[in-house]
Protein backbone atom coordinates (compact mmCIF):
# COMPACT_ATOMS: atom_id res chain seq x y z
CA UNK A 1 0.00 0.00 0.00
CA UNK A 2 2.52 2.59 1.40
CA UNK A 3 4.88 1.31 -1.67
CA UNK A 4 2.19 1.85 -4.49
CA UNK A 5 1.58 5.37 -3.05
CA UNK A 6 5.71 6.46 -3.11
CA UNK A 7 5.75 5.26 -6.93
CA UNK A 8 2.83 7.43 -7.92
CA UNK A 9 3.85 9.81 -5.98
CA UNK A 10 7.56 9.48 -8.06
CA UNK A 11 5.58 8.70 -10.97
CA UNK A 12 3.37 12.11 -10.81
CA UNK A 13 6.84 14.25 -10.39
CA UNK A 14 8.53 12.31 -13.03
CA UNK A 15 5.28 13.63 -15.31
CA UNK A 16 5.65 17.07 -14.39
CA UNK A 17 9.44 17.16 -14.76
CA UNK A 18 9.05 15.72 -18.31
CA UNK A 19 6.46 18.96 -19.41
CA UNK A 20 8.12 20.29 -22.32
CA UNK A 21 8.49 23.75 -20.42
CA UNK A 22 9.53 22.58 -16.84
CA UNK A 23 12.06 20.30 -18.45
CA UNK A 24 13.39 23.47 -20.66
CA UNK A 25 13.62 25.67 -17.32
CA UNK A 26 15.23 22.75 -15.83
CA UNK A 27 18.16 22.74 -18.30
CA UNK A 28 18.64 26.15 -18.54
CA UNK A 29 18.55 26.77 -14.65
CA UNK A 30 22.52 26.95 -14.70
CA UNK A 31 22.00 29.99 -16.93
CA UNK A 32 19.40 31.51 -15.17
CA UNK A 33 21.83 31.56 -11.56
CA UNK A 34 24.47 32.63 -13.96
CA UNK A 35 23.14 35.57 -15.35
CA UNK A 36 21.93 36.99 -12.34
CA UNK A 37 24.48 36.73 -9.74
CA UNK A 38 27.58 37.34 -12.23
CA UNK A 39 26.02 39.57 -15.15
CA UNK A 40 23.04 41.13 -14.10
CA UNK A 41 24.03 41.78 -10.42
CA UNK A 42 27.15 43.00 -10.97
CA UNK A 43 26.19 45.18 -14.21
CA UNK A 44 23.15 46.98 -11.68
CA UNK A 45 25.87 47.09 -9.17
CA UNK A 46 28.26 48.82 -11.11
CA UNK A 47 25.90 51.91 -12.67
CA UNK A 48 24.79 52.58 -8.96
CA UNK A 49 28.88 52.51 -7.73
CA UNK A 50 29.74 54.98 -10.78
CA UNK A 51 27.89 57.69 -8.76
CA UNK A 52 29.69 56.51 -5.72
CA UNK A 53 32.77 57.14 -3.77
CA UNK A 54 33.97 53.77 -3.04
CA UNK A 55 37.24 52.32 -1.49
CA UNK A 56 35.88 48.73 0.25
CA UNK A 57 36.93 49.75 3.16
CA UNK A 58 34.09 52.03 3.93
CA UNK A 59 30.67 51.83 2.25
CA UNK A 60 30.04 53.72 -0.80
CA UNK A 61 28.81 57.01 -0.23
CA UNK A 62 26.75 58.91 -3.06
CA UNK A 63 28.43 61.97 -4.85
CA UNK A 64 26.12 61.96 -7.51
CA UNK A 65 27.91 62.85 -11.20
CA UNK A 66 31.68 64.15 -8.96
CA UNK A 67 32.89 61.00 -10.48
CA UNK A 68 31.92 62.28 -14.44
CA UNK A 69 33.01 65.45 -13.52
CA UNK A 70 36.40 64.49 -11.89
CA UNK A 71 37.13 62.24 -15.30
CA UNK A 72 36.11 65.13 -17.58
CA UNK A 73 37.62 68.01 -16.11
CA UNK A 74 39.96 66.90 -13.71
CA UNK A 75 42.06 63.68 -14.83
CA UNK A 76 44.39 64.36 -17.84
CA UNK A 77 45.57 60.91 -18.11
CA UNK A 78 41.52 59.88 -18.66
CA UNK A 79 41.44 61.91 -21.58
CA UNK A 80 45.30 60.92 -22.71
CA UNK A 81 44.27 57.17 -22.47
CA UNK A 82 41.11 57.19 -24.53
CA UNK A 83 42.89 58.82 -26.89
CA UNK A 84 45.26 56.31 -26.88
CA UNK A 85 43.03 53.63 -27.01
CA UNK A 86 41.15 54.74 -29.94
CA UNK A 87 44.53 55.30 -31.55
CA UNK A 88 45.10 51.43 -30.75
CA UNK A 89 42.11 50.41 -32.07
CA UNK A 90 41.85 52.95 -34.99
CA UNK A 91 45.60 51.41 -36.75
CA UNK A 92 45.18 48.07 -35.20
CA UNK A 93 41.84 47.05 -36.83
CA UNK A 94 41.81 48.09 -40.19
CA UNK A 95 46.11 46.63 -40.15
CA UNK A 96 45.23 43.59 -38.93
CA UNK A 97 41.65 43.11 -41.04
CA UNK A 98 43.68 43.74 -44.15
CA UNK A 99 46.36 41.46 -43.29
CA UNK A 100 44.48 38.84 -42.36
CA UNK A 101 42.30 39.13 -45.67
CA UNK A 102 45.39 39.29 -48.09
CA UNK A 103 46.93 36.27 -46.20
CA UNK A 104 43.50 34.52 -46.46
CA UNK A 105 43.16 35.20 -50.05
CA UNK A 106 46.80 33.86 -50.85
CA UNK A 107 45.97 30.84 -49.01
CA UNK A 108 42.57 29.73 -50.76
CA UNK A 109 44.45 28.60 -53.51
CA UNK A 110 44.02 24.73 -53.14
CA UNK A 111 46.93 22.79 -52.71
CA UNK A 112 47.79 20.29 -49.57
CA UNK A 113 50.53 22.46 -48.25
CA UNK A 114 47.93 25.15 -47.35
CA UNK A 115 46.74 23.27 -44.35
CA UNK A 116 50.32 23.49 -42.57
CA UNK A 117 50.46 27.31 -43.58
CA UNK A 118 46.77 27.58 -42.16
CA UNK A 119 48.51 25.88 -38.80
CA UNK A 120 51.36 27.88 -38.94
CA UNK A 121 49.60 31.59 -39.41
CA UNK A 122 47.61 30.48 -36.57
CA UNK A 123 49.90 29.71 -34.21
CA UNK A 124 50.68 33.33 -32.64
CA UNK A 125 46.93 34.24 -32.21
CA UNK A 126 46.66 31.20 -30.52
CA UNK A 127 49.63 32.08 -28.01
CA UNK A 128 49.90 35.82 -28.49
CA UNK A 129 47.86 36.93 -25.84
CA UNK A 130 50.26 35.23 -23.01
CA UNK A 131 52.66 36.48 -20.54
CA UNK A 132 55.65 34.44 -22.68
CA UNK A 133 54.65 36.26 -25.88
CA UNK A 134 54.54 39.34 -24.30
CA UNK A 135 58.10 39.13 -22.31
CA UNK A 136 59.18 37.61 -25.60
CA UNK A 137 57.90 41.12 -27.31
CA UNK A 138 59.61 43.50 -25.09
CA UNK A 139 62.84 41.30 -25.57
CA UNK A 140 62.70 41.45 -29.66
CA UNK A 141 61.95 45.29 -29.66
CA UNK A 142 64.60 46.30 -26.94
CA UNK A 143 67.74 47.97 -27.86
CA UNK A 144 70.15 45.21 -28.41
CA UNK A 145 67.25 42.78 -29.47
CA UNK A 146 66.32 40.89 -33.12
CA UNK A 147 64.60 43.84 -34.96
CA UNK A 148 67.42 46.05 -34.12
CA UNK A 149 70.26 43.58 -35.01
CA UNK A 150 68.18 42.84 -38.47
CA UNK A 151 67.30 46.30 -39.08
CA UNK A 152 71.30 46.97 -38.73
CA UNK A 153 71.96 44.90 -41.78
CA UNK A 154 69.90 47.01 -44.05
CA UNK A 155 72.08 50.23 -42.82
CA UNK A 156 69.52 51.67 -40.00
CA UNK A 157 70.68 52.80 -37.10
CA UNK A 158 68.64 51.32 -33.76
CA UNK A 159 66.12 52.64 -32.44
CA UNK A 160 64.93 52.76 -28.77
CA UNK A 161 61.24 51.38 -29.56
CA UNK A 162 59.76 51.36 -26.11
CA UNK A 163 61.06 54.06 -24.49
CA UNK A 164 60.29 56.18 -27.47
CA UNK A 165 56.71 57.79 -27.01
CA UNK A 166 56.49 57.86 -30.59
CA UNK A 167 57.30 54.55 -31.81
CA UNK A 168 55.82 52.23 -28.63
CA UNK A 169 52.36 52.43 -28.85
CA UNK A 170 53.08 50.88 -32.66
CA UNK A 171 55.22 48.18 -31.02
CA UNK A 172 52.09 47.13 -29.26
CA UNK A 173 49.75 47.38 -32.35
CA UNK A 174 52.52 45.53 -33.90
CA UNK A 175 51.75 42.21 -31.22
CA UNK A 176 48.17 42.64 -32.26
CA UNK A 177 48.43 42.40 -35.93
CA UNK A 178 50.73 39.52 -35.38
CA UNK A 179 47.69 37.86 -34.12
CA UNK A 180 46.00 37.84 -37.59
CA UNK A 181 45.35 34.06 -37.24
CA UNK A 182 41.98 33.76 -36.15
CA UNK A 183 40.40 36.00 -38.88
CA UNK A 184 42.30 34.71 -41.04
CA UNK A 185 40.77 31.33 -40.85
CA UNK A 186 37.39 33.43 -40.66
CA UNK A 187 38.01 34.61 -43.96
CA UNK A 188 39.51 31.99 -45.17
CA UNK A 189 36.15 29.46 -44.67
CA UNK A 190 34.32 32.36 -46.10
CA UNK A 191 35.93 32.27 -49.21
CA UNK A 192 36.01 28.59 -49.63
CA UNK A 193 32.67 29.23 -49.23
CA UNK A 194 31.95 30.97 -52.51
CA UNK A 195 30.35 28.67 -54.88
CA UNK A 196 32.77 28.19 -57.54
CA UNK A 197 30.25 28.71 -60.40
CA UNK A 198 30.34 32.34 -59.67
CA UNK A 199 33.79 32.42 -60.66
CA UNK A 200 33.53 29.75 -63.43
CA UNK A 201 30.58 32.23 -64.97
CA UNK A 202 32.67 35.45 -64.38
CA UNK A 203 35.52 34.02 -66.24
CA UNK A 204 33.84 33.28 -69.54
CA UNK A 205 32.35 36.72 -69.21
CA UNK A 206 36.56 37.50 -69.85
CA UNK A 207 36.82 38.97 -65.75
CA UNK A 208 40.14 38.89 -64.16
CA UNK A 209 41.79 38.39 -60.89
CA UNK A 210 40.76 42.01 -59.48
CA UNK A 211 37.36 42.16 -61.04
CA UNK A 212 36.59 38.86 -59.26
CA UNK A 213 37.85 39.68 -56.12
CA UNK A 214 35.69 42.82 -56.72
CA UNK A 215 32.91 41.99 -57.54
CA UNK A 216 32.49 37.98 -56.31
CA UNK A 217 35.14 37.68 -53.27
CA UNK A 218 34.83 40.12 -51.39
CA UNK A 219 30.60 40.97 -51.63
CA UNK A 220 30.43 37.51 -50.81
CA UNK A 221 32.27 37.57 -47.73
CA UNK A 222 30.95 40.81 -46.18
CA UNK A 223 29.08 39.65 -43.51
CA UNK A 224 32.05 37.72 -42.27
CA UNK A 225 33.86 41.13 -42.69
CA UNK A 226 31.35 42.70 -40.45
CA UNK A 227 31.96 40.27 -38.00
CA UNK A 228 35.67 40.49 -37.82
CA UNK A 229 35.17 44.52 -37.44
CA UNK A 230 32.79 44.24 -35.15
CA UNK A 231 34.56 41.59 -32.62
CA UNK A 232 38.01 42.98 -33.49
CA UNK A 233 36.76 46.70 -32.31
CA UNK A 234 35.37 45.51 -28.85
CA UNK A 235 38.29 43.86 -28.20
CA UNK A 236 41.13 46.52 -29.24
CA UNK A 237 38.96 49.25 -27.14
CA UNK A 238 39.37 46.97 -24.62
CA UNK A 239 43.10 46.02 -24.48
CA UNK A 240 44.68 45.47 -21.44
CA UNK A 241 47.33 42.75 -21.55
CA UNK A 242 49.83 44.09 -23.94
CA UNK A 243 50.34 47.54 -21.58
CA UNK A 244 50.36 45.77 -18.57
CA UNK A 245 52.72 43.38 -19.78
CA UNK A 246 55.32 45.12 -21.68
CA UNK A 247 55.01 48.70 -20.93
CA UNK A 248 53.18 49.56 -18.17
CA UNK A 249 51.28 52.19 -19.80
CA UNK A 250 54.70 54.05 -20.25
CA UNK A 251 56.73 56.06 -21.56
CA UNK A 252 55.13 58.96 -20.86
CA UNK A 253 51.48 57.65 -20.94
CA UNK A 254 52.50 57.11 -24.23
CA UNK A 255 50.64 52.98 -24.31
CA UNK A 256 48.50 53.71 -21.46
CA UNK A 257 45.66 52.20 -22.45
CA UNK A 258 42.32 53.44 -21.05
CA UNK A 259 41.31 49.46 -19.39
CA UNK A 260 44.98 49.87 -17.75
CA UNK A 261 44.11 53.27 -16.67
CA UNK A 262 40.49 51.91 -15.33
CA UNK A 263 42.63 49.11 -13.56
CA UNK A 264 45.09 51.53 -11.81
CA UNK A 265 42.14 53.47 -10.34
CA UNK A 266 40.05 50.77 -9.19
CA UNK A 267 43.17 48.04 -8.21
CA UNK A 268 46.19 50.34 -7.56
CA UNK A 269 44.06 53.06 -5.84
CA UNK A 270 41.32 51.66 -4.76
CA UNK A 271 38.72 54.50 -6.17
CA UNK A 272 35.76 51.40 -7.38
CA UNK A 273 33.17 54.19 -8.05
CA UNK A 274 36.08 55.93 -10.21
CA UNK A 275 36.38 53.00 -12.23
CA UNK A 276 32.59 52.17 -12.31
CA UNK A 277 32.33 55.46 -13.72
CA UNK A 278 35.17 54.38 -16.29
CA UNK A 279 33.67 51.69 -17.22
CA UNK A 280 30.55 53.19 -17.79
CA UNK A 281 31.79 55.27 -20.15
CA UNK A 282 33.84 52.62 -22.38
CA UNK A 283 29.98 50.44 -22.57
CA UNK A 284 29.01 53.88 -24.38
CA UNK A 285 31.53 54.62 -26.24
CA UNK A 286 31.59 50.45 -27.33
CA UNK A 287 27.70 50.92 -27.73
CA UNK A 288 28.05 53.94 -29.89
CA UNK A 289 30.47 52.50 -32.23
CA UNK A 290 28.78 49.31 -32.37
CA UNK A 291 25.46 50.36 -33.55
CA UNK A 292 27.37 53.01 -36.27
CA UNK A 293 28.81 49.84 -37.82
CA UNK A 294 25.57 47.69 -37.28
CA UNK A 295 23.51 50.90 -39.05
CA UNK A 296 26.33 51.38 -41.95
CA UNK A 297 26.12 47.54 -42.43
CA UNK A 298 22.88 47.34 -44.70
CA UNK A 299 24.95 49.99 -46.88
CA UNK A 300 27.81 47.34 -47.32
CA UNK A 301 27.10 43.98 -46.07
CA UNK A 302 25.79 41.81 -48.56
CA UNK A 303 23.29 38.92 -47.43
CA UNK A 304 22.63 36.44 -50.41
CA UNK A 305 19.47 35.58 -48.19
CA UNK A 306 17.77 38.93 -48.76
CA UNK A 307 17.98 39.01 -52.67
CA UNK A 308 16.10 35.83 -53.05
CA UNK B 1 51.03 21.58 -80.01
CA UNK B 2 52.78 19.80 -77.41
CA UNK B 3 55.57 22.64 -77.23
CA UNK B 4 53.03 25.13 -76.13
CA UNK B 5 51.57 23.24 -73.52
CA UNK B 6 54.96 21.85 -71.94
CA UNK B 7 55.71 25.74 -71.62
CA UNK B 8 52.38 26.26 -70.00
CA UNK B 9 53.11 23.19 -67.56
CA UNK B 10 56.53 24.81 -66.92
CA UNK B 11 55.37 27.94 -66.28
CA UNK B 12 52.75 26.57 -64.36
CA UNK B 13 55.06 24.94 -62.02
CA UNK B 14 57.36 27.71 -61.60
CA UNK B 15 54.35 29.89 -60.17
CA UNK B 16 54.02 27.11 -58.21
CA UNK B 17 56.97 27.03 -56.49
CA UNK B 18 57.31 31.22 -56.52
CA UNK B 19 54.27 30.78 -54.28
CA UNK B 20 55.17 27.83 -52.12
CA UNK B 21 58.84 30.04 -51.47
CA UNK B 22 57.33 32.95 -50.28
CA UNK B 23 54.64 31.55 -48.43
CA UNK B 24 57.06 29.58 -46.98
CA UNK B 25 59.15 32.42 -46.06
CA UNK B 26 56.27 34.57 -44.17
CA UNK B 27 55.85 31.21 -42.23
CA UNK B 28 58.77 31.35 -41.07
CA UNK B 29 58.85 34.78 -40.57
CA UNK B 30 55.75 34.00 -38.77
CA UNK B 31 57.01 31.94 -36.14
CA UNK B 32 60.69 33.45 -35.79
CA UNK B 33 59.51 34.88 -32.47
CA UNK B 34 59.06 31.45 -31.25
CA UNK B 35 61.72 29.68 -32.89
CA UNK B 36 64.37 33.04 -31.50
CA UNK B 37 63.03 32.60 -27.91
CA UNK B 38 63.32 28.69 -27.81
CA UNK B 39 66.84 28.90 -29.44
CA UNK B 40 67.88 31.77 -26.79
CA UNK B 41 66.33 29.61 -23.75
CA UNK B 42 69.13 27.46 -24.42
CA UNK B 43 72.11 29.81 -24.75
CA UNK B 44 73.86 30.99 -22.09
CA UNK B 45 73.48 34.52 -21.06
CA UNK B 46 76.29 36.65 -21.97
CA UNK B 47 75.22 34.83 -25.72
CA UNK B 48 71.54 35.33 -25.98
CA UNK B 49 72.34 39.48 -27.09
CA UNK B 50 75.52 39.11 -28.38
CA UNK B 51 74.56 36.47 -31.01
CA UNK B 52 71.39 38.12 -30.94
CA UNK B 53 70.89 36.39 -34.82
CA UNK B 54 71.77 33.11 -34.44
CA UNK B 55 69.08 30.63 -33.97
CA UNK B 56 71.67 27.91 -33.13
CA UNK B 57 73.36 27.92 -29.47
CA UNK B 58 76.91 28.56 -29.68
CA UNK B 59 77.36 26.83 -26.37
CA UNK B 60 74.53 24.97 -25.60
CA UNK B 61 73.31 24.63 -21.65
CA UNK B 62 70.28 23.28 -19.91
CA UNK B 63 71.13 25.38 -16.74
CA UNK B 64 68.02 28.31 -17.38
CA UNK B 65 65.58 25.38 -16.96
CA UNK B 66 66.90 23.90 -13.70
CA UNK B 67 67.04 27.41 -12.66
CA UNK B 68 64.27 28.68 -13.70
CA UNK B 69 62.16 25.71 -12.53
CA UNK B 70 63.09 26.45 -8.81
CA UNK B 71 60.87 29.57 -9.53
CA UNK B 72 60.98 32.61 -6.43
CA UNK B 73 59.93 33.09 -3.24
CA UNK B 74 60.08 29.32 -2.57
CA UNK B 75 57.39 27.95 -4.10
CA UNK B 76 58.84 26.21 -8.09
CA UNK B 77 57.45 26.07 -11.24
CA UNK B 78 56.51 22.96 -10.26
CA UNK B 79 53.71 24.04 -7.67
CA UNK B 80 53.13 27.06 -10.76
CA UNK B 81 51.67 24.35 -12.97
CA UNK B 82 49.50 21.97 -10.62
CA UNK B 83 47.88 24.96 -10.11
CA UNK B 84 47.11 25.89 -13.39
CA UNK B 85 46.50 22.71 -14.15
CA UNK B 86 43.80 22.23 -11.50
CA UNK B 87 42.07 25.76 -12.49
CA UNK B 88 41.74 25.12 -16.26
CA UNK B 89 40.29 21.82 -15.40
CA UNK B 90 37.67 22.79 -13.40
CA UNK B 91 37.27 25.73 -15.73
CA UNK B 92 37.17 23.23 -18.66
CA UNK B 93 34.62 20.58 -16.60
CA UNK B 94 32.60 23.24 -15.63
CA UNK B 95 32.30 24.81 -18.82
CA UNK B 96 31.53 21.72 -20.62
CA UNK B 97 28.99 20.88 -18.47
CA UNK B 98 26.90 24.18 -18.15
CA UNK B 99 27.20 24.71 -21.92
CA UNK B 100 26.30 21.41 -23.01
CA UNK B 101 22.94 21.26 -20.41
CA UNK B 102 21.83 24.89 -21.46
CA UNK B 103 22.23 24.77 -24.89
CA UNK B 104 20.34 21.54 -25.35
CA UNK B 105 17.10 23.42 -23.30
CA UNK B 106 17.67 26.72 -25.63
CA UNK B 107 17.88 24.54 -28.89
CA UNK B 108 15.87 21.95 -28.30
CA UNK B 109 12.62 22.63 -25.79
CA UNK B 110 9.95 25.36 -26.23
CA UNK B 111 8.94 27.31 -23.37
CA UNK B 112 7.60 30.49 -22.24
CA UNK B 113 10.46 32.75 -21.64
CA UNK B 114 12.93 31.07 -24.03
CA UNK B 115 13.18 34.08 -26.12
CA UNK B 116 13.63 36.48 -22.95
CA UNK B 117 16.11 34.26 -21.51
CA UNK B 118 18.40 33.68 -25.49
CA UNK B 119 18.19 37.17 -25.73
CA UNK B 120 19.50 38.28 -22.70
CA UNK B 121 22.52 35.42 -23.12
CA UNK B 122 22.77 36.96 -26.14
CA UNK B 123 23.15 41.08 -24.90
CA UNK B 124 25.82 39.21 -21.94
CA UNK B 125 27.64 38.37 -24.87
CA UNK B 126 28.31 41.88 -26.09
CA UNK B 127 28.71 43.67 -22.58
CA UNK B 128 32.19 44.61 -22.30
CA UNK B 129 33.92 42.68 -19.33
CA UNK B 130 35.40 46.00 -17.61
CA UNK B 131 32.23 46.66 -16.66
CA UNK B 132 31.57 43.87 -14.92
CA UNK B 133 35.32 43.74 -12.89
CA UNK B 134 34.37 46.02 -10.75
CA UNK B 135 31.57 44.33 -8.80
CA UNK B 136 32.17 40.75 -9.65
CA UNK B 137 35.44 41.61 -7.67
CA UNK B 138 33.53 43.18 -5.38
CA UNK B 139 30.94 40.44 -5.09
CA UNK B 140 33.89 37.61 -4.55
CA UNK B 141 35.62 39.93 -2.02
CA UNK B 142 32.02 40.03 0.10
CA UNK B 143 31.77 36.33 0.20
CA UNK B 144 35.77 36.11 0.66
CA UNK B 145 36.75 34.01 -1.99
CA UNK B 146 39.63 36.75 -3.00
CA UNK B 147 42.55 34.49 -2.61
CA UNK B 148 40.96 31.34 -3.54
CA UNK B 149 40.75 29.89 -6.58
CA UNK B 150 36.79 30.12 -6.41
CA UNK B 151 36.05 33.43 -8.46
CA UNK B 152 38.35 32.14 -11.46
CA UNK B 153 36.56 28.31 -11.66
CA UNK B 154 33.20 29.15 -10.40
CA UNK B 155 31.15 31.07 -12.98
CA UNK B 156 32.70 28.46 -15.26
CA UNK B 157 30.11 26.31 -13.99
CA UNK B 158 26.74 28.64 -14.80
CA UNK B 159 26.87 28.19 -18.51
CA UNK B 160 29.55 30.65 -20.56
CA UNK B 161 27.23 32.58 -23.22
CA UNK B 162 30.05 32.13 -26.26
CA UNK B 163 30.05 28.21 -25.58
CA UNK B 164 26.25 27.94 -25.12
CA UNK B 165 25.92 29.54 -28.40
CA UNK B 166 28.54 27.36 -30.19
CA UNK B 167 26.81 23.84 -29.17
CA UNK B 168 23.77 25.21 -29.95
CA UNK B 169 24.57 25.73 -33.25
CA UNK B 170 25.69 22.17 -33.19
CA UNK B 171 22.55 20.93 -32.40
CA UNK B 172 20.30 23.15 -34.73
CA UNK B 173 22.19 20.68 -37.13
CA UNK B 174 20.80 17.58 -35.87
CA UNK B 175 17.42 16.39 -37.35
CA UNK B 176 14.63 16.53 -34.96
CA UNK B 177 13.28 13.46 -35.87
CA UNK B 178 15.55 11.32 -34.14
CA UNK B 179 14.47 12.97 -30.69
CA UNK B 180 10.37 12.37 -31.69
CA UNK B 181 11.19 9.00 -32.56
CA UNK B 182 12.54 8.39 -28.84
CA UNK B 183 9.75 10.09 -27.58
CA UNK B 184 7.28 8.07 -29.15
CA UNK B 185 9.62 5.07 -27.34
CA UNK B 186 8.98 6.61 -24.17
CA UNK B 187 12.11 8.56 -23.97
CA UNK B 188 11.73 11.31 -21.22
CA UNK B 189 13.85 14.40 -22.44
CA UNK B 190 16.31 14.03 -19.89
CA UNK B 191 16.86 10.57 -21.41
CA UNK B 192 16.46 11.96 -24.71
CA UNK B 193 19.46 14.30 -23.80
CA UNK B 194 21.68 11.83 -22.15
CA UNK B 195 21.28 9.04 -24.73
CA UNK B 196 20.90 11.08 -28.22
CA UNK B 197 21.98 14.69 -27.90
CA UNK B 198 25.10 13.99 -25.41
CA UNK B 199 26.97 11.23 -27.63
CA UNK B 200 26.04 13.24 -30.93
CA UNK B 201 27.92 16.46 -29.71
CA UNK B 202 31.05 15.37 -28.79
CA UNK B 203 32.81 17.02 -31.36
CA UNK B 204 31.24 20.04 -30.33
CA UNK B 205 32.49 19.33 -27.03
CA UNK B 206 36.08 18.88 -27.45
CA UNK B 207 35.95 22.31 -29.10
CA UNK B 208 34.50 23.63 -26.15
CA UNK B 209 36.99 21.96 -24.18
CA UNK B 210 39.94 23.01 -25.51
CA UNK B 211 38.97 26.36 -26.19
CA UNK B 212 38.39 26.82 -22.43
CA UNK B 213 41.32 25.19 -20.98
CA UNK B 214 43.67 26.81 -23.42
CA UNK B 215 41.85 30.21 -22.35
CA UNK B 216 42.19 29.66 -18.28
CA UNK B 217 45.61 28.70 -19.13
CA UNK B 218 46.55 31.80 -20.23
CA UNK B 219 44.06 34.33 -18.44
CA UNK B 220 46.50 36.83 -16.81
CA UNK B 221 43.60 39.10 -15.84
CA UNK B 222 41.95 36.76 -13.36
CA UNK B 223 44.85 35.59 -11.56
CA UNK B 224 45.94 39.12 -11.35
CA UNK B 225 42.75 40.35 -9.50
CA UNK B 226 42.02 37.41 -7.51
CA UNK B 227 45.32 35.35 -6.40
CA UNK B 228 47.15 36.11 -3.31
CA UNK B 229 50.43 35.28 -2.74
CA UNK B 230 53.26 32.69 -4.63
CA UNK B 231 51.55 29.31 -2.88
CA UNK B 232 48.01 30.18 -5.12
CA UNK B 233 50.25 31.85 -8.45
CA UNK B 234 49.23 30.14 -11.81
CA UNK B 235 52.05 29.69 -14.82
CA UNK B 236 51.29 32.55 -16.55
CA UNK B 237 50.46 34.72 -13.38
CA UNK B 238 53.82 33.42 -11.77
CA UNK B 239 55.87 33.85 -15.00
CA UNK B 240 54.96 38.09 -14.93
CA UNK B 241 56.31 37.83 -11.50
CA UNK B 242 59.53 35.90 -11.88
CA UNK B 243 60.46 38.21 -14.81
CA UNK B 244 60.48 40.98 -12.90
CA UNK B 245 62.55 39.48 -10.12
CA UNK B 246 65.03 37.44 -12.58
CA UNK B 247 66.27 40.93 -13.34
CA UNK B 248 68.82 40.02 -16.43
CA UNK B 249 68.47 36.59 -15.89
CA UNK B 250 66.68 36.32 -19.60
CA UNK B 251 67.45 32.76 -19.99
CA UNK B 252 65.57 31.05 -17.13
CA UNK B 253 62.60 33.59 -18.14
CA UNK B 254 62.54 32.26 -21.81
CA UNK B 255 63.18 29.00 -20.60
CA UNK B 256 59.68 29.37 -18.51
CA UNK B 257 58.05 30.73 -21.31
CA UNK B 258 58.70 28.19 -23.56
CA UNK B 259 57.60 25.31 -20.77
CA UNK B 260 54.39 27.85 -20.12
CA UNK B 261 53.81 27.25 -24.11
CA UNK B 262 54.39 23.93 -24.11
CA UNK B 263 50.87 22.35 -23.36
CA UNK B 264 49.26 25.13 -25.56
CA UNK B 265 51.21 23.62 -28.26
CA UNK B 266 50.64 19.89 -27.33
CA UNK B 267 46.94 20.63 -27.49
CA UNK B 268 46.79 22.47 -30.03
CA UNK B 269 48.50 19.59 -32.40
CA UNK B 270 46.53 17.10 -30.87
CA UNK B 271 43.17 19.30 -31.58
CA UNK B 272 44.03 20.95 -34.47
CA UNK B 273 40.72 19.86 -36.21
CA UNK B 274 38.22 21.03 -33.83
CA UNK B 275 40.15 24.53 -32.95
CA UNK B 276 40.40 25.07 -36.71
CA UNK B 277 36.70 24.25 -37.66
CA UNK B 278 35.73 26.16 -34.53
CA UNK B 279 37.24 29.27 -34.91
CA UNK B 280 36.14 28.86 -38.94
CA UNK B 281 32.59 28.37 -37.96
CA UNK B 282 32.25 31.48 -35.76
CA UNK B 283 32.20 33.51 -38.47
CA UNK B 284 29.83 31.77 -40.91
CA UNK B 285 27.14 30.58 -38.05
CA UNK B 286 27.38 34.01 -36.08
Amino acid sequence: MEDKKKRTWRQKTAAVLNKQWVAGYVFIFPFIIGVLVFKLAPFFTSFYLAFTDYSVLSPPKWIGLDNFRKMFLQDEKFWASLLVTFKFAFVQVPVKLAVSLLVALVLSRRSRAVGVYRTIFYIPSLMGGSVAVALLWKQLFAMDGVINVLLGWIGIPPVQWLTNPSTALYVLIGLGVWQFGSSMLIFLAAIQNVPATYYEAARIDGAGGFTCFFRITLPMITPVLFFNLVNQLIGALQAFNSSYLITSGGPLNSTLYYGLHLYNRAFKYYEMGYGCAMAWFMLVIIGIFTALVFRSSSAWVYYESEVK
Amino acid sequence: MPRGKMGMKKKKAISALLYHCLVALFCIVMIYPFLWMAASSFKPNSDIFSTVESLIPRSFTLEHYGDGWRGFAGFGFGSFYRNSVVIALLCTVGTVLSSVIVAFGFARLKFPGRGFWFGLMMLTMMLPSQVLMIPQFLLFNTFKMVGTFLPLFLPAFFGNAFDVFMVMQFIRGIPREMDDAARIDGCGWYGVFWRIYLPMIRPAVATVAVLTFLGSWQDFMGPLLYLNGPGQYTVAYALKLFNDSAGNDYGATFAMSVLSLVPVLILFFLFQKQLVEGISLQGLKG
